[in-house]
């Protein structure tokens, strides 16, 4: 990355003016002077978000109700709003608007509170207690009682216009972020085309953060390699990415699917096929490979026995629900190194709620002959001679199959090394950060990243990269309300914010109530 | 919010001292019994409420272990309720047996209007407008302190 970089500007002819200099590339901290003679515009802001999905929402709208003016802040993004990457990737794996998520009643990113929860919100709204029902009984005689899609977005605009989200925003891909020599961080910016005079500016701020979502997603290797050799990208797709082309050719003609991965996804790819199925009177067959097969409860002993079956291991949300706030986000918070590594692999692997709806689709479908769950690994995927998808795959006891497709979906939603987004590549390589026990971005019980202090400043972090670290329950909205929370309270504690007693906390929750603007 | 064991029993006083006492100091008034001075009566309930607060803490070890068989370490909400049939229970033979000898005996449908009011009450609060003023509540395990 840095040779390449090098290569645009070599030392001997003068960068120019207004873009990263070989200078500055290669200083792990940077004074004023050297931005200044760079000729990059530099801006001052006390505190810096980047990213503007929901991780930076989340901080934005904690400290905007702590009493940060919005003068104060800014948020660097590619992107309009707070959840347009996270509605991308919901309704690519099958979640548009009026299907229900999966997070909690409560986990409300638009409520720092979480009261009035989703379920009181949808009951009122819809008139339906039976969501009431749904919540006292949850999840005991029901399943876990979730929101629409639709309802989160709704009240996130809502709360954003609320707290001046778009006052703050400002369009740009963030390049990388440098310790300030005297304390601070420089944030190297990349407007949009035309948006500036010259091709990168720069934040000088006290306080930064980082929310930048998933590094990047990453495919299953064999069909990652079919993709490249067959140049084949609309037969074997990933769930996060749009493949409407093949329900819309499932439509035409039946036709044979294979389904890699046994996480959520997964259960919500088979409910579109299940249910596009039903209501086209299709005649889709489905192979459902699940690497780890799991056929009932498992775990170590009786304290620590998750419930599974049919392939699946089953489980309300990704982590156990005490992560958030209850007997595992405790015991975590008190570990370290390999200690900590082991309880991340106790607790974790990949999982689905049991829903009594997707419940009744399988079995139907596996009565009816037309969906087959097995174990294996898959060697690798060629192609047929009528140019079908033949994937070749083992299982535990020796049978080999090699099933059939028209297409192959890759639902195991695998996320890249966080070296992968340049931003961390950078810090991990020039600011002193490291990794935790699990590979990802190590941060501090307040989520300041470990080894990236300067001077009177704080450089933070939230979302999945920093997995692995004192709170597990970091990639979802109530995990990044946590992480926003106690940053809150770590700003608080330098004197940036004053923090918030009881009784603020109530008179600011009445304005959220009536929807008065910060 | 999903309990730690501190948590719990924190929360369960707290709540008793607030929600528990408010709700007494309405209710007792109300309740059916025998005419008896109003103040003895408000010393008498005020005894139950500290009865249910001791009591609860040895209930709330219980209820910790048995959480601990459940996979994800939670609490549903409908055991915070349900759990009012037990601890009611024990309490009201307690009373009735004359173990607990400060407490005035008092009728059965008093014990019960009282005693399920207030849990009710407490349940309702834990469920939702705690997170009002105590915003960092829920995610310490119901810790208050
Ligand atoms: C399909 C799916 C369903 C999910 N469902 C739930 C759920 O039901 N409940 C739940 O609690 N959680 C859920 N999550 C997890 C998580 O809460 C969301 O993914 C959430 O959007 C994560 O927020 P974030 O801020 O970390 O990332 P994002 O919301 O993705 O925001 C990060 C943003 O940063 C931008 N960015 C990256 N690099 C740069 C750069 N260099 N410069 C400028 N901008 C940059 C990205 O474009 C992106 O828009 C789900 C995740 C997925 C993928």
């Amino acid at each position: 990355m840095y040779p390449r970089e090098a290569q645009l500007a070599p030392p001997n002819t003068p960068a120019p003016a207004g873009d990263l200099t070989p200078e500055l590339l290669g200083a792990a901290e940077w004074s004023d002077q050297m931005v200044a003679a760079a000729g990059i515009p530099m801006y001052d802001i006390p505190f810096l978000t980047v990213g503007g999905g929901m991780g930076s929402f989340v901080t934005l709208d904690y400290l905007r109700i702590y009493g940060v003016p919005t003068s104060q802040m800014k948020v660097v993004s590619n992107i309009d709003t707070p959840w347009q990457t996270y509605e991308f990737l919901t309704r690519c794996s099958q979640i548009p608007r009026s299907e229900r998520i999966r997070s909690d009643s409560a986990s409300r990113p638009d409520n720092i509170w979480g009261f009035p929860s989703y379920g009181l919100q949808e009951t009122w709204k819809d008139k339906t207690p039976a969501y009431l029902w749904q919540l006292l009984t949850e999840p005991l005689l029901n399943d876990y009682w979730t929101p629409r899609a639709g309802t989160v977005f709704e009240s996130l605009e809502r709360e954003a216009k609320r707290i001046g989200y778009w006052d703050m925003l400002v369009k740009g891909q963030v390049r990388m972020v440098r310790r300030r020599v005297g304390g601070g961080y420089f944030t190297v910016v990349t407007p949009p085309e035309g948006a500036a005079p010259t091709k990168r500016i720069i934040f000088r701020s006290r306080f930064v953060h980082l929310a930048v979502g998933y590094p990047g997603l990453k495919f299953l290797p064999d069909l990652q390699e079919f993709r490249t050799k067959h140049n084949d990208y609309q037969h074997v797709v990933n769930a996060y990415e749009p493949h409407e082309q093949v329900y819309e050719f499932l439509k035409t003609r039946p036709g044979t699917v294979v389904i890699r991965g046994g996480g959520i996804v997964a259960s919500r790819v088979l409910q579109r096929l299940f249910d596009d199925r039903k209501k086209y009177g299709l005649q889709t067959q489905i192979v459902h490979i699940f690497r780890t097969f799991v056929s009932g409860s498992h775990g170590p002993h009786i304290w620590a026995r998750r419930k599974g079956g049919d392939g699946w291991a089953y489980q309300g949300f990704n982590y156990p629900k005490s992560v958030w706030g209850g007997q595992l986000k405790a015991q975590m918070r008190k570990l370290e190194g390999a200690e900590r590594a082991a309880k991340y692999k106790e607790m974790g692997g990949t999982n689905t709620p049991y829903r009594r709806h997707w419940q009744e689709q399988m079995r139907a479908g596996r009565s009816g002959g037309y969906y087959h769950p097995v174990q294996g690994t898959v060697d690798r995927v060629e192609r047929s001679k009528d140019g079908r998808l033949v994937s070749y795959v083992r299982s535990g006891d020796g049978i080999v199959r090699e099933p059939v497709s028209d297409y192959i979906i890759d639902c195991t939603g695998l996320e890249a090394d966080i070296s992968e987004h340049r931003i961390f590549a950078d810090l991990l390589q020039n600011s002193g950060a490291h990794r935790n026990p699990v590979g990802r971005l190590e941060v501090e019980r307040h989520f300041e990243v470990k080894g990236t202090a300067s001077g009177d400043g704080a450089l933070y972090a939230s979302g999945s990269a920093t997995l692995g670290g004192y709170f597990p329950g970091v990639d979802t909205f109530l995990g990044l309300q946590v992480a926003a929370q106690e940053i809150a309270d770590d700003l608080a504690r330098r004197g940036f914010v004053r923090k918030m007693g009881p009784l603020r906390s109530t008179s600011q929750w009445f304005k959220w109530a009536f929807n008065t603007p910060l | 919010m999903v309990p730690t064991l501190s948590g719990r029993i924190q929360t369960r006083l707290f709540l008793l001292a607030t929600v528990g006492v408010i709700v007494t100091l309405l209710i007792v008034p109300l309740l059916p019994g025998p005419a008896r001075p109003l103040g003895g009566r408000y010393v008498n309930a005020l005894l139950i409420l500290l009865a249910v607060a001791v009591l609860g803490v040895v209930w709330e070890l219980i209820y910790h272990f048995l959480m601990q068989f459940r996979w994800e370490k939670d609490w549903p909400t409908l055991f915070g309720l349900l759990t009012l049939v037990p601890e009611g229970l024990l309490l009201y033979f307690l009373l009735r047996s004359g173990a607990v000898d400060f407490i005035d005996p008092v009728p059965s449908a008093a014990f019960w209007m009282h005693f399920t009011v207030v849990w009710i009450c407490v349940w309702l609060v834990a469920n939702g407008p705690m997170r009002v003023p105590f915003i960092r509540w829920r995610f310490r395990g119901g810790r208050v302190l």
